[in-house]
């Protein structure tokens, strides 16, 4: 398997860290954490900038084992890496930022050519412009480019976005999916935001005082009941779907599975992959198939099993769609009692709204 | 019009010429470490190299004098391999501003390295940049308004030198005989005219080359705050 390995154990008194990661060499994996849960010191060691006791194995290579005495200096890794802060150089143009980390790989090596990445992050008008005189969502797309173009086996992104306002933000989320999608590159990504982790990650690796307090995919991290207060914003779950079509009536909808969800009305072309994440706070349930209500997206559903919500009074209900499509419903323990809702009985799910990531 | 010795002049811009070449291949090397490392060495390191700014320049002319002196050991050096001895000749005073000049050229660069900060170094690693490369093509370019202020201030300091070229080098014309060891001789001559000439351009030449550097930092500034 050409998964990324990588191993670090250090106890430095005040910090400790002790993580073993294995990480799949798709998609895109989140290191999710609060600040000094150690995941930038994680993400820096991966890179070699920081050398911890450990180990670190990535395609196949090593990059370093302590037992064996190896350790590959960053230079000598393929790894591209965002800073949290563009970083670029003030000396060089553009351009010239872009070509520094390129015109350093082999020919035979560069796999990501420059015209796609120029046209995959929108650098068209800016290759000439010096790094003072763009906007920090620009500098931070002609860094994300300049590290693209060393055609890393592997890309560390450490809090791209946080730096940036909320504008900026949004700005660069698209072309990060954009990236996902189009790019066959591993991505470790080291956010403590909740929206940019449900939006971009694959798998998620939940980080706390310097240990892995979980992992997994990212839609099993969301439906694990113990990890319920995962982020702080409440529990939910992310569906992700095509955009089918454009309604009349500024609505849209968007298909997973055999499922439909209706949207309000989306810029995204048809065929568009979208991800929505859908509260379990905002899914009630009726033992019967509601007609009469204002809700238009009403899913039939098993109940799979009833948890503890975090607050006290409150049940999350886990609600199978079909093999592979779950939703959380947070709803009253008097709720759960006056309807009889147990496991493996049938329901209908009722989503009063979705937030399209 | 006043009779000028012009070889005075030209000796002592040879001099500063040698001894700014010969200070910025040392103290480059010197600054980057003493800006990169976290040995325990650094304060000792620094502090020796300091010295000459506050060590008045007779006792760093004696004790240099000891050294390069016949019997002293790098004395002895030179004169196995050949070179002769360094005391009253143009290599021996050319030394002994170097060392005497050495801090003023190592603490701009110093600053400058330490301002550069360590994330363009582990931008360009991360771009597949070895130090050496990181150096040429991130350290050298940034720091370029540091460079210039250290070549500046060795530049100048060489051809003020007085004491210590006085004691290494004494007075023997077309040898070590530099500006202001002739402005000393004019001045002890009574010859105020010529004394004023080489005085007054020894004036104007510093005052236009602190100006470059304030303006150039000033520069550097303004462009830093956009």
């Amino acid at each position: 398997m050409n998964q990324i390995l990588a191993e670090f154990a250090i106890d430095r008194g005040d910090f400790q860290l002790e993580v073993s990661l294995k990480l799949p060499a798709v998609g895109i994996s989140a290191l999710y954490g609060a600040s000094g849960s150690g995941k930038t010191t994680c993400l820096r060691a991966i890179a070699g900038l920081e050398r911890l006791p450990g180990n670190v194995c990535v395609a196949g290579q090593v990059w370093q084992d302590d037992d064996a005495g190896i350790f590959i200096p960053p230079h000598q890794r393929a790894i591209g890496y965002v800073f949290q802060e563009a970083s670029l150089f003030p000396h060089l143009n553009v351009a010239a930022n872009m070509n520094f980390g390129r015109s350093r790989v082999a020919a035979s090596r560069q796999r990501i050519g420059e015209s796609k990445v120029v046209e995959l992050l929108g650098l068209e008008k800016l290759l000439k412009r010096s790094p003072a005189a763009l906007s920090g969502g620009e500098r931070q797309r002609v860094a994300i480019a300049r590290a693209l173009l060393t055609s890393p086996d592997l890309l560390l992104m450490d809090e791209p976005l946080s730096a940036l306002d909320k504008a900026r933000k949004l700005e660069i989320l698209p072309y990060l999916e954009r990236m996902h999608d189009e790019l066959a590159l591993p991505i470790i990504y080291v956010s403590h935001a909740a929206d940019e982790v449900t939006r971009l990650a694959d798998h998620l690796v939940l980080l706390e005082h310097g240990h892995v307090k979980a992992a997994g995919p990212l839609q099993d991290m969301l439906m694990n009941h113990q990890l319920a207060g995962l982020f702080n914003d409440g529990a939910s779950c992310v569906i992700e779907g095509v955009i089918d079509q454009h309604l009349e009536q500024f609505a849209s909808e968007l298909k997973f599975g055999h499922f439909r969800l209706r949207l309000s009305q989306q810029t995204n072309p048809l065929g568009s992959n979208v991800r929505c994440r859908i509260f379990a706070s905002d899914v009630s349930l009726c033992l019967t198939q509601p007609h009469d209500t204002s809700i238009s997206n009403i899913f039939p559903a098993e109940v799979v099993r009833i948890d503890p919500a975090t607050r006290p009074g409150e049940k999350l209900v886990t609600l199978r769609l079909d093999q592979t499509h779950f939703l959380l419903a947070q709803i009253s323990s008097h709720s759960v009692e006056r309807l009889q809702i147990r496991p493996s009985h049938h329901v209908w799910a009722q989503v009063k709204s979705v937030a399209v990531l | 019009m006043v009779e000028l010795d012009l070889s005075v002049v030209w000796l002592t811009l040879k001099l500063a010429s040698v001894v700014t070449l010969l200070l910025l291949l040392v103290a480059t090397p010197l600054a980057w470490w003493l800006s990169q490392t976290h040995s325990k060495l650094k304060p000792f390191v620094g502090a020796l190299f300091a010295i000459p700014l506050v060590l008045p320049p007779t006792v760093l002319g004696f004790y240099l004098l000891l050294l390069l002196g016949p019997n002293g050991p790098i004395g002895q050096l030179s004169d196995t391999l050949g070179l002769g001895t360094l005391p009253f000749s143009f290599a021996g005073i050319a030394i002994a501003c170097a060392v005497h000049s050495l801090p003023f050229v190592v603490q701009p660069l110093q600053n400058a390295f330490e301002a550069i900060g360590k994330r363009p170094l582990e931008v360009a690693a991360t771009l597949r940049a070895s130090p050496w490369d990181t150096f040429w093509h991130v350290v050298v370019p940034l720091a370029r308004p540091g460079f210039f202020t250290a070549a500046v201030m060795g530049f100048c300091h060489s051809i003020g030198e007085f004491g210590v070229v006085l004691m290494i080098g004494g007075n023997i014309p077309g040898e070590t005989r530099v500006m202001s060891v002739e402005i000393y001789n004019h001045v002890e001559a009574m010859e105020y005219a010529q004394a004023h000439w080489l005085a007054g351009g020894m004036m104007l030449f510093s005052f236009v080359a602190l100006l470059a550097i304030y303006i150039i930092n000033h520069r550097v500034a303004q462009r830093g705050k956009r």
